[in-house]
């Protein structure tokens, strides 16, 4: 079945693989900032008066949250475009 | 719209992306801009009211100025103002480019990595210089000395995570955005809209204040 295809097409095919792979770790970051906003809305009823220094203080927490979710986008990123897989293949000269 | 420039260096061919140009293009607006207003702000009496435009660049000046004043303190406002000021004004213009057509100077991984270079810079020289060399290198031992390795890395990682995020959020935006115009074709003005209203109004200016506001929080921690 994978005689009709060339090794660069394998290794596109797999580094996309691998770029779906690694968007899996956009779950936490997505569970994560869910969990904040939503102890953000408690304190808010809570505390109305607060409520600048809240929604702040949450934003804040939910980037920093986000920072693994953005070094899977990253690394799918550069398996899509950069594609350092099919590079190290030619460079073998196989 | 893409502006590209080639340069011939010793022979050497380099090629200037058009995200550089976009920079070179906001330092100029933005430099044209601080000199109207600054011959505006020169002019102004005292008995006189201002007028809509100084009013709002007025409320501006001061919501950072009382942002660096909450995170950083009273005193650090007159040192570190202008230049959170600065931060935060390129960043909002770099990340609202989008909506002229021009790509963002923030998806290209150079620009985020050398401004968090300065806020790196900026954290390091205040850690040694208020805590003394002897106590900036002690700081890397707490709370046991086996955890030093961890330390040392988790100082590092801030620049690369900084950047990174924002790099990653304008960057998946125009990526997107590429997509979509790509994929609907003629409904572009139909569908796009609220993407950009997403993409580059909410997200690029939550990044801009993140960044400004974590700039402030890394470097106000090695503050006195």
């Amino acid at each position: 079945m994978l005689q009709g295809i060339t090794s660069e097409a394998f290794i596109l095919g797999c580094s996309a693989i691998g770029a779906g792979l690694a968007m899996i770790a956009g779950i936490g970051p997505g569970i994560g900032q869910g969990h904040a906003a939503g102890r953000g809305a408690e304190a808010v009823g809570r505390q109305p008066e607060a409520q600048a220094d809240i929604v702040r203080t949450m934003l804040l927490g939910q980037a920093v949250a986000e920072t693994t979710g953005i070094y899977g986008l990253i690394i799918a990123i550069i398996l899509l475009f950069v594609r350092p897989l099919l590079t190290a293949y030619l460079n073998l000269g196989l | 719209m893409t502006i590209e420039f080639v340069v011939n260096i010793f022979g050497k061919t380099f090629i200037i992306p058009e995200t550089i140009v976009n920079v070179w293009i906001i330092v100029i607006v933005l430099f044209i801009f601080a000199l109207i207003v600054n011959r505006k702000v020169k002019k102004l009496k005292v008995d006189e009211k201002p007028s809509n435009f100084l009013n709002v660049i007025e409320m501006y000046v001061e919501m950072i100025d009382n942002l660096v004043k909450d995170t950083m303190g009273e005193k650090h406002v007159k040192s570190f103002g202008p230049y959170i000021f600065t931060l935060m004004t390129f960043l909002l213009f770099a990340n609202l480019i989008g909506l002229i057509g021009l790509t963002p100077p923030t998806s290209d991984y150079s620009v985020t990595l050398t401004l968090a270079l300065i806020t790196f810079t900026l954290t390091q020289f205040f850690g040694l210089k208020n805590n003394g060399f002897v106590g900036y290198l002690k700081g890397f031992t707490e709370p046991i000395a086996l955890l030093t390795p961890l330390n040392v890395i988790g100082e590092i990682a801030n620049p690369v995570s900084l950047s990174f995020r924002l790099f990653g959020n304008i960057m998946s935006g125009v990526l997107i955005m590429t997509l979509v115009y790509n994929a609907v074709g003629f409904f572009a003005p139909l569908v796009a809209p609220p993407l950009h209203a997403y993409f580059d109004i909410f997200s690029g200016v939550l990044q801009s204040f993140i960044f400004t506001m974590l700039t402030m929080v890394f470097i106000g921690g090695n503050l006195d």
